[in-house]
């Protein structure tokens, strides 16, 4: 079953169209990547579907249930509530915080209590800062972040912070995840361990995940289906293996008139 | 846990209780006169503007620079009511007015300027709190023109005693709820807010909203206790002031705004001694104390028995000579610590 | 038909004085992303230096408008070196709390130097005292003086920007200051240079705003230096045709609101105007849009 469908996804800002015409079908429950080069636009298909930018041309469809949802054109923050959370490529977190506030602020949208319980502390209040407090630590329990809480985000040494913004991202109680980048700047054995991490996650919130990745053993060992972009379009797709093998993908990565050099 | 929270709860309120009997016997015993009561309630109304102007400003990281006109909001509001209702319950009533009228028009300014940033807000609000006072200035009819208006005292220091704590009271609770979590957030990073599912110009708005209900409040406060009002006294300067209040204390510290509420209150009534340089001091230590400590006094933290143990230390480490090196060493530390701002 | 033309007029010599406070604006805005608020007092103190030059020192106009904009200048610059630069690395909202104390010294030391009563500009004879009809507008000499004194500053400043190495420096600085300091460019010299040259243009102004409306205050500069920024917001902050453009345009509305009828709204006009266009285009007339990286 189709979750996410992209169609004919275009984004132009003045004369520079960043993505042309992409396509693209995600399946329920499916992991996968995004790769291309740099400046190939990857970046702008997250912002895209996640509303920092409105489209110039296309649809983007979510499925709920038996319902389609449009999400082109709605607030960042919309799309949130319908489902898709992501993570940031130059993390975004709330970095004077703690690590607790950072997933329990995320948590805002299925907060039980109104304004005037806020004012007043009321029992409500109460009761729903416990459950926040202790869903947050679950959360955080399953990236080790647990005894952390207290800390604040921008302290975290840098493979941390980039867990906390998987943990932030999920406090959203996501459908589709989109990550961007999740091991840039990790050394081989945290991108290991994120790789465990994110099958982890899969399994446990029952996830459907989109990923950006530049390192091509992380994505060819965890995704199941690649796209792959370059100057905006869609150059191939398919399993690992028939895009390793592709010789678009191999010209578009090693450049042309290598001969030549 | 929670009796913990209750304990707290409870030491709070038998401090504020004591603070309480302590100006009262001092006002009653006239060790507090006349002109010194005229001074705490300054400082009550500061407290409650520049409380209300952090939760914009410090908390949710939007640079007002007009929360003066919504104080002239309520500050008319309120005498408006009270010319005709002389009394305890035309007060109240005319306080209630005063800040439903200066959050509607909190919200009716705020929700087209918010989409602003930055400067750009500040220069907006300024603006709006501009066209604000030239608006009072012109309703001769209603507002007496630039004469303004003049009422009777209708309050004493305890009604403001009151008001100033619950505003305190609130604005704490406010920002201890998701809602105020939400405004903090965006002030952190707006972009990973809005991706988290927060509506930041919904939130951007209330806290403008909630900002302008309080301010209207210290106008209401105002007039009723100093009987005298005038577009004049809700200028570009007025604004200023409160942001100062703010800064100094510490944007994003609430007990920051409370001292140091009280501390420029004092402050300037000591400089009244040289009234001839009363302003110029004024500005040089404004000067001075942002070229040294440009972070406020407590930077975003709040006032705690343990951060004043930290001050014991260092303050006592500067003024003794004598001491061990490895004591040295801690405070030094100590002293890192006290400034996260400067060390950014 | 007559009255709308005397109205240009008119506006066209306040524009003139709102377009040299808003260069100074707009220059320093670009550069260091500070609303100066002590450059509203930097352009009455020059109207200050200019009356003394004239009446005290018997000196000419000229004389006294090229004093004024030197005192200026070295107010300027000793303004940034001493309040401004030891914040180069603060928050945004403490160099500008800085500012406003700034703004607060100069007009209360004035107070105290000047007392704070109005003090007239003496009437100057001869040709500047002389008007002529044009139809049934009239133009008096004041006005064209005015005129002429901007654009020659305005030409100069052109000149400056665009064809001198300093100049260069200026608008490399302004575009990026890191990237700059890396290509040699001393950041703090340029900074420098750029105050200079505001408050040289707000010296100029505050001496044109004597001779033509014939009183000082010392809190005269408070509400044109608000509409000067306003202007420079209008037109654009950080670029100089923008504040020009603004200037001219706020000098324009106000006169004519005023002419018409709503004097006692003119102000509550430019504001409206100012808070109209933020909403609309926030980069102003001539600003680009500039996108945050995600």
């Amino acid at each position: 079953m189709t979750l996410l469908k992209i169609n004919k996804l275009t984004k132009s800002f003045g004369g520079l169209t960043a993505v042309a015409n992409v396509n693209m079908e995600i399946n329920k429950g499916e992991l996968v990547g995004l790769i291309g080069p740099n400046g190939a636009g990857k970046t702008t298909v997250f912002n895209l579907l996640t509303g920092v930018y409105r489209p110039t041309h296309g649809t983007i469809t979510l499925a709920d249930g038996s319902q389609e949802i449009a999400l082109e054109g709605l607030k960042p923050h919309k799309i949130c509530s319908k489902g898709l959370a992501r993570t940031f490529q130059n993390i975004r977190l709330f970095k004077e915080l703690t690590v607790l506030d950072n997933v329990r602020i995320a948590m805002h949208k299925n907060v039980a209590y109104g304004l005037l319980s806020g004012f007043l502390h009321l029992p409500s209040f109460k009761r729903e800062e416990d459950r926040l407090v202790e869903e947050s630590l679950r959360l955080l329990e399953i990236f080790d972040l647990a005894d952390k809480k207290d800390e604040l985000a921008k302290n975290l040494p840098y493979g941390e912070q980039r867990h906390l913004e998987i943990a932030r991202a999920l406090a959203t109680k996501p459908k589709l995840l989109l990550l961007d980048e999740p091991a840039a700047g990790m050394n081989p054995a945290e991108t290991m361990r994120l790789s465990e991490i994110i099958k982890r996650i899969r399994e446990k919130f029952d996830l459907t995940i989109l990923l950006i990745e530049h390192d091509m053993s992380l994505v060819m060992k965890i995704c199941e289906r690649i796209y792959v972009l370059d100057f905006g379009m869609v150059i191939a797709k398919g399993t690992p293996e028939e895009v390793k093998t592709n010789e678009q993908v191999i010209k578009a990565y090693l450049g042309e008139g290598v001969e030549d050099a | 846990m929670k009796k913990i929270l209750k304990a707290k709860g409870f030491k709070m309120l038998t401090a504020l209780v004591l603070t309480y009997i302590i100006i009262q016997v001092l006002v009653s015993t006239n060790i507090i006169n006349d002109y010194m009561q005229a001074t705490l309630v300054t400082i009550f109304i500061n407290i409650i503007l520049a409380v209300s102007l952090n939760l914009i400003t410090g908390f949710t990281g939007q640079f007002s620079l007009g929360h003066a006109g919504f104080m002239s909001i309520g500050a008319y509001t309120c005498a408006l009511i009270t010319a005709r209702i002389p009394t305890t319950w035309g007060f109240i009533l005319g306080v209630l007015a005063a800040a439903i009228v200066a959050s509607i028009a909190g919200y009716l300014v705020g929700l087209p300027t918010l989409r602003l940033r930055g400067d750009y807000l500040a220069i907006a609000t300024l603006g709006m709190s501009e066209i604000i006072r030239i608006i009072f200035i012109n309703m001769d009819d209603i507002t007496n023109g630039a004469a303004g208006l003049l009422t009777k005292r209708f309050v004493n220091w305890t009604w403001l005693f009151i008001f100033t704590v619950i505003t305190v009271y609130f604005i704490s609770n406010f920002l201890k709820s998701t809602h105020g979590r939400a405004c903090i957030s965006i002030r952190e990073d707006e972009t990973a807010s809005e991706a988290v599912g927060i509506n930041t110009t919904k939130y951007k708005v209330m806290a403008f909203t909630i900002g302008s209900f309080f301010a209207g409040i210290a106008g209401a406060l105002y007039a009723s206790y100093f009987y005298v009002i005038k577009p004049d006294i809700f200028n570009f300067n007025k604004s200023v002031n409160i942001l100062v209040i703010v800064v100094f204390g510490g944007l994003g510290s609430l007990s920051g705004s409370v001292v140091s509420a009280i501390v420029l209150a004092l402050v300037s009534s000591f400089l009244q001694a040289f009234s001839d340089v009363q302003m110029i001091l004024y500005s040089l230590l404004l000067i001075i104390i942002m070229i040294f400590k440009p972070g406020g006094l407590l930077g975003s933290r709040e006032l705690s028995i343990a951060m004043l143990g930290d001050w014991r230390a260092f303050i006592g480490e500067k003024f003794k000579a004598l001491r061990s090196r490895k004591e040295k060493k801690t405070t030094a530390k100590e002293d890192l610590d006290n400034d996260p701002v400067e060390n950014k | 038909m007559d009255q709308l033309l005397q109205q240009i007029i008119n506006g066209i010599s306040l524009g003139s004085i709102y377009a040299l406070i808003a260069l100074g604006y707009t220059m320093v805005y670009g550069i260091i992303k500070l609303i100066n608020f002590a450059h509203c007092d930097v352009y009455m103190i020059g109207a200050y230096i200019g009356f003394v030059c004239i009446t005290s020192l018997k000196l000419g106009l000229i004389p006294a408008l090229l004093i004024a904009m030197a005192i200026c200048t070295i107010l300027g610059v000793l303004i940034e070196r001493i309040a401004y630069r030891p914040l180069r690395n603060a928050t945004r909202i403490a160099v500008l709390i800085t500012a406003i104390g700034v703004s607060l010294l100069l007009e209360n030391g004035m107070i105290l130097i000047a007392s704070p009563q109005v003090r007239v500009y003496p009437q100057i004879d001869g040709l500047l005292a002389k008007s002529f009809d044009i139809g049934r507008i009239t133009i008096n000499m004041k006005q064209v003086l005015i005129l002429a004194t901007t654009i020659i500053l305005m030409i100069l400043l052109q000149f400056i920007v665009k064809r001198t190495r300093i100049g260069k420096a200026m608008r490399a600085v302004s575009l990026d200051t890191e990237a700059a300091q890396l290509m040699g460019i001393n950041v703090d010299t340029t900074i420098s240079f750029t105050f200079a040259i505001g408050s040289a243009l707000a010296g100029a102004a505050g001496v044109l705003v004597g001779v033509y409306y014939n009183s000082i205050n010392p809190l005269m500069g408070l509400l044109p230096g608000l509409k000067a920024f306003v202007a420079a917001v209008f037109g654009g902050i950080g670029i100089i045709p923008g504040a020009m453009l603004g200037g001219y345009f706020i000098g324009m509305v106000e006169t004519m609101v005023a002419g018409y009828g709503g004097s006692m709204f003119r102000d509550a006009v430019v504001f409206a105007i100012l808070i109209f266009i933020l909403i609309v285009k926030p980069t102003g007339l001539l600003g680009k849009n500039v996108r945050e990286k995600v």
